[in-house]
């Protein structure tokens, strides 16, 4: 068995009150955090907080109560700007999750700035999240979408990336880690050639911000969107960050309170930014337990955490390797690869593979992972997939492991 | 767990009966599960209001294939009057598994049914809820 040495995650997983329960008579493994993580106690406790003792809408009254929530509220953007590196909080903006902090960016930014004949270029990971808002986007403008191609092993093709990211490209928008492959994108060096070519980038960090360091600065990017629930956050809760010029010259996205200066009857003048793109009550307690969760996964160390992962993952593809007609969709080595693991086992549908692995205590999701472009390039119609994360141990790999035999006996 | 994976799910999943397509059939309807990119076609051959002959075809998990499986076996012969009052909870009890708290796998379970009550209604989308509840 691998030894996990960079933390103890022992110790850790009893800050998780969830995964202390059994489910069908087996402790819990959970191994779909690449869907939603779960949330340890400073978490819970901070919504808990929020609603016993100083529950109050922000920015409107002058009474202690909304003092106190507006003081946390916007703390809670801070904790969020130092966490992703941003050089002020006014360039973090809550959202409801990434979906609708791409959505934003497609509306606000795309509405101003694509035009007929402009083209929007994806690659062929992307989430759904990150495909139907720039479709829509194409439709209302005349805009063209571009695929970047990718290989077997489910890296960007950099050659592909060459002869479609040309003059006339608009935006860049890619996944930092694809949510199927475990693929790492090399943002960093996307974004110096989306800018070369008067392109802006936009980064879905939906799975790299919850698993890794990541600092926009460093990386250079424009947008960066991400969801709380998947970073010990509560759901209901994400942050479109962008680079302050480009939020500046943005025109607003929902109208509504809180993004206005003067309202008249004719028209209005909108707030500054952040303001101007949280239109009406935004998830108070939300945003302030994802400061929160800000607040643990800094205190662990992003490194750490991205370290841990790498042995996580490195001990479960060696023993999913050994696991008879099992194939793994994405790259087989951890390099440049987080620990998302999407397969097939042959004979097995992922469906019942997943039913199977519940029945041994193991959660795992099965499906297209809103990833049907990607599926249909491998020409399968769903895999199953083990997501992992600070609290994984390298025993319930081998519990995954054991549960996948049992299912290709099963189905012999 | 291992209740759903009873004898009869992985015979008919492993060995489906009326697997296939028709010819000429009467009635052919595919219908897609969007949530894992199954689909089921049936086939249906009709002769004076009966349901002479039946053939699925597609690809799904095993609860899929073999309530497929099954419910083409009660079909043949069956009026299309019957087939078009054909109860979900009657699927269900032949599958015999307990489905009823687990929404995901039975939309998985009644796939092969909304096909068939599509094709024969012919109508363009049998919303989800008609399986739901
Ligand atoms: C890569 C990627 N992008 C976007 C999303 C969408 O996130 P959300 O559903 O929180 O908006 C997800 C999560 O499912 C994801 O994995």
């Amino acid at each position: 068995m691998a030894t996990l040495s960079t933390f103890d995650v022992l110790a850790l997983r009893r800050e998780f009150p969830i995964l202390q329960q059994q489910v069908n008579g087996k402790p819990l493994a959970f191994l779909d955090s690449g869907a939603s993580s779960q949330k340890p106690r400073c978490v819970i406790e901070a919504l808990d907080d929020y609603y016993r003792r100083y529950n109050a809408n922000v920015h409107r009254g002058v009474y202690k109560l909304s003092e106190e929530a507006t003081f946390a509220y916007e703390r809670a953007r801070g904790k969020v700007a130092r966490f992703i590196g941003a050089s002020s909080k006014r360039e973090v903006i809550f959202t409801r999750n990434t979906t609708e902090a791409i959505n934003l960016v497609a509306y606000a930014w795309g509405g101003a700035n694509i035009r007929a004949g402009d083209r929007i270029l994806l690659t062929m990971m992307e989430h759904h999240s990150n495909i139907v808002p720039w479709q829509m986007l194409a439709q209302r403008t005349g805009a063209t979408l571009d695929y970047i191609g990718i290989d077997a092993e489910g890296r960007l093709c950099l050659d592909d990336l060459e002869q479609k990211l040309t003059p006339g490209v608009k935006l860049l928008a890619v996944t930092q880690q694809s949510n199927v492959l475990g693929t790492i994108n090399p943002v960093a060096l996307l974004a110096e050639r989306a800018h070369a070519v008067g392109a802006k980038i936009l980064i879905d960090g939906a799975q790299s911000v919850p698993h890794m360091p990541v600092d926009v600065r460093a990386l250079g990017c424009d947008f960066l969107a991400f969801s709380g629930h998947k970073m010990c956050g509560p759901t209901g809760i994400g942050v479109l960050w962008a680079r302050r010029e480009i939020l500046e010259a943005m025109p607003p996205f929902l109208g509504g309170g809180s993004m206005i200066e003067v309202v008249d009857l004719e028209s209005s003048t909108y707030a500054g930014v952040p303001a101007r793109f949280e239109a009406g009550t935004p998830a108070i307690g939300e945003a302030i337990a994802l400061g929160e969760a800000c607040d643990f996964l800094a205190g662990i160390g992003m490194d750490s955490i991205f370290q841990h992962e790498q042995e996580l993952l490195g001990h479960a593809l060696d023993r999913l390797a050994s696991v008879e007609g099992l194939h793994i969709i994405g790259p087989h080595t951890t390099e440049q690869r987080g620990a998302a693991l999407s397969f097939t086992l042959e004979g097995v549908h992922p469906h019942d593979v997943a039913a199977i692995l519940d029945g041994e205590g193991v959660a795992v999701r099965a499906g297209h992972h809103c990833t049907q472009p990607l599926h249909r390039f491998y020409d399968v119609p769903a895999t199953t997939r083990a997501s992992f994360y600070i609290y994984n141990t390298a025993e319930e790999v081998d519990r995954l492991a054991a549960g996948l035999e049992k299912a290709r006996k099963l189905f012999q | 767990m291992d209740d759903m994976y009873r004898e009869q799910i992985l015979e008919h999943s492993k060995h489906p009966h009326n697997f296939g397509t028709l010819e000429e059939p009467s009635v052919s309807r595919e219908e897609f599960n969007p949530l894992c990119g199954d689909r089921v076609r049936m086939d249906l051959q009709i002769t004076d209001g009966v349901i002479t002959d039946v053939r699925f075809s597609g690809r799904g998990c095993a609860i899929s294939q073999a309530s497929a499986s099954l419910l083409t076996d009660e079909l043949r012969g069956m009026k299309v009057e019957d087939a078009k009052v054909y109860r979900k909870e009657d699927l269900l009890e032949l599958i015999g598994i307990p489905l009823a708290k687990n929404p995901v796998r039975l939309k998985c379970a009644l796939l092969s049914l909304k096909a068939l009550k599509a094709g024969l209604y012919g109508v363009g989308h049998i919303h989800d809820d008609d399986e739901e509840e």
